[in-house]
């Protein structure tokens, strides 16, 4: 079936150039984990042997469950914050006529490519003139710009797939505005939600810049890392944590997207 | 200020998106129990004011009365209306009986005579055992009839449809209008009904509204608008039509006569001619009030010969095109094939043919 359209041909050019891409993309990434499981303290080759050592130690260091507990802590809340902001900005930008639309979409997705050393000063700046002490509070406000527009671009196409006669069907049917959202807006998005709740979480839980700038005397995960790194006997024990949330950052973003996607084509369904 | 037997009452209604006027001071009354049509080309306002009936769009002007009461403040959520929308917006995330069930929540009935209700509604609209569908496992049709049950189970007093058969192919289209109008009169619910299919409306409707440019044309039966259309534009959206200019002949008595192109002096009937001698009207003629005959039929006080230059064989009838002297466009005639008279017109081509009509038929119309 996929042999049958000029589209959906198999291409081999396509094939070893996405191999290719994916090679560079992820290699360098993959001696992470490599070198976590080395019986050695130096990263170097040849490897010196198999070895759980690293991850055993990390298991028994109060300061990485502290770390963890911040970033999950702080990474929680952003998610539910900035996802419920994406869903009001969503809803709004596709259900109302306005004037200066796609100036406020580009305003909103603006963090996406303003540096974030730029954001993390500027915060910084304000914070202090504001004299406010920092803390998980101002990491987690740095991670609220960072983190809603990808909340709002997951949403977006959630809201732009349904036909708003369905919103106005509810209406119709006697249900007001608060109602409808829930019987119909919610559980037609619902998807959309979970995979921006869990984006979101992602990127704040390995975000470091802001972190860098914002954190106080309680570091997250990455802050911790930074901070190990001045420790060559502990680079090991780094590698291994580093490895960890590289691969449960991998699952949710997997997870994410596919969930994401889930029914985004049946609520198009009508004809 | 509404007249009695109005349910639904539309008072100099106008309807602006920005200066654009999508509805121009539209006035109408709408009975009870009536299936009453908004019939019109794409773009003429049709759904605009239907939208105003359901509380979707406000009014820029006027009022809307609705069983006595004014609308202009009350949200949609609170009307007794339902709509049947042209889409249909079945809950995809529902299955048949939640969609049907959707609008029962404020009731707060005991699950039992839910139920039992849904059932009642799945019978009514034929798909009894579908209950537990998904909205994608539905076909147009059956969509339609789940809008349909969704929006009756609530007993509204109105029912707007908008164009809820466009989607549907012709043989299933018509099955559906038929189960619609005997759905209706079972129920006995005032239904709005929207259109631009003019056989449509003809089929359904008790009357119609004609619209053009966001202004109603004309608002009567189907046998009204077809037989006494009041402007060439309805005479030409309805069904076929030919028209000759004219002019009136009073000749100085209380009666009076049209001379049409080729057609030559007819009496008229006094009432349709309350213009003065010498105005110039237009006079219409529907191609079957025509009479085709091969030779001069002897009691037929009007007919003129012609010779013809087309014909269309159509099944159950042929139309026939004969240019007569006088008129520059051919006049079409539409004759019942009962042999004979068709086979033969078929056969010998480039023939001449006698048509008559009675002055009845003839409708006069203001000259533009
Ligand atoms: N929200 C809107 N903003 C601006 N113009 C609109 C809006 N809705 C409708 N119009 C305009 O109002 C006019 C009437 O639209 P409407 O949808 O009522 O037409 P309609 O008779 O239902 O046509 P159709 O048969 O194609 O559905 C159209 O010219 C349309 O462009
Ligand atoms: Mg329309």
């Amino acid at each position: 079936m996929s042999q049958g359209t000029y589209i959906k041909r198999h291409n081999r050019a396509l094939q070893i150039y996405a191999v290719v891409f994916l090679i560079v993309l992820y290699v360098p990434v993959l001696f992470i984990p490599l070198f976590s499981f080395n019986d050695s303290v130096y990263v170097r080759f040849p490897l010196q042997g198999f070895t759980l050592q690293w991850y055993g130690e990390l298991w028994t260091r109060e300061p990485v469950w502290n770390a963890l507990w911040n970033s999950v802590r702080v990474g929680a809340v952003v998610s539910v914050i900035s996802t419920m902001l994406g869903v009001v900005a969503a809803r709004a930008i596709t259900r109302y006529r306005m004037p200066g639309k796609s100036a406020l979409v580009t305003f909103i997705m603006m963090p996406l490519v303003i540096p974030g050393i730029i954001f993390g000063v500027a915060l910084l700046v304000l914070m202090s003139r504001l004299g406010v002490p920092l803390s998980l509070y101002t990491v987690g406000l740095g991670h609220l710009i960072f983190c809603l527009p990808f909340a709002v671009a997951t949403l977006l196409p959630r809201f732009e797939g349904f036909d708003p006669s369905m919103e106005e069907a509810s209406m119709d049917l006697g249900e007001n505005g608060w109602w409808t959202f829930w019987r119909v807006t919610f559980p037609m998005v619902f998807p959309g939600v979970v995979a921006s709740l869990l984006l979101t979480f992602t990127i704040s839980f390995d975000e470091f810049i802001m972190a860098f700038f914002l954190t106080g005397t309680d570091p997250t995960l990455p802050m911790y890392i930074w901070g190990q790194l001045r420790f060559p006997q502990e680079f090991p024990s780094v590698l291994a944590l580093s490895a960890l949330i590289l691969i449960a950052s991998f699952v949710l973003v997997f997870v994410a997207q596919w969930i994401g996607r889930v029914g985004l084509d049946q609520n198009k369904e009508t004809p | 200020m509404t007249s009695p037997n109005a349910f639904i009452s539309i008072q100099n209604v106008s309807k602006f998106f920005g200066t654009f006027r999508a509805i121009d001071d539209v006035s109408m009354d709408i009975g009870r129990g009536e299936f009453f049509s908004l019939l019109g080309a794409s773009g003429c306002g049709k759904t605009t004011l239907l939208r105003m009936l359901a509380g979707f769009e406000s009014t820029s002007q006027g009022e809307i009365y609705i069983d006595g009461q004014p609308m202009s403040e009350v949200p949609p959520h609170h009307r007794p209306v339902n709509m049947v929308f042209q889409s249909y917006a079945i809950f995809p995330h529902l299955n048949v009986r939640d969609n049907i069930a959707y609008g029962l929540r404020k009731q707060k009935l005991p699950k039992a005579r839910r139920d039992e209700m849904v059932d009642e509604m799945l019978d009514l609209i034929k798909l009894p055992g579908y209950g537990s569908r998904k909205a994608n496992e539905l076909s147009g049709g059956q969509r339609q009839r789940i809008a349909l049950a969704r929006a009756l189970i609530l007993r509204p007093k109105v029912l707007l449809l908008d164009e809820p058969l466009g989607a549907l192919d012709k043989q299933l289209r018509e099955q559906m209008q038929l189960e619609l109008r005997a759905l209706q009169r079972q129920v006995g619910i005032t239904f709005v009904f929207v259109t631009h299919d003019q056989e449509e409306a003809l089929t359904l409707s008790d009357r119609i509204a004609v619209m053009s440019g966001g202004r109603v044309l004309q608002l009567d039966t189907p046998a009204g608008l077809y037989e006494t259309p009041k402007s060439r534009a309805v005479a030409s959206f309805i069904g076929n039509i030919n028209f000759f200019r004219g002019t009136v002949r009073r000749n100085g008595g209380p009666t009076g006569a049209v001379e049409a192109e080729g057609l030559g002096v007819v009496p008229v009937p006094a009432e349709q001619l309350a213009r003065p001698d010498g105005a110039p009207v237009l006079v219409a003629v529907r191609p079957e009030k025509f009479a085709l005959s091969a030779s001069r039929p002897a009691d037929a006080a009007h007919a003129v010969a012609g010779r013809l230059k087309n014909a269309a064989y159509l099944g159950e009838r042929s139309h026939y095109y004969l240019q007569i002297e006088g008129r520059d466009e051919p006049v079409a005639v539409s004759s019942q094939n009962l042999g004979g008279i068709g086979a033969a017109a078929g056969e010998r081509g480039d023939a001449t043919f006698w048509i008559s009509w009675s002055p009845d038929s003839m409708v006069i119309l203001e000259a533009e």
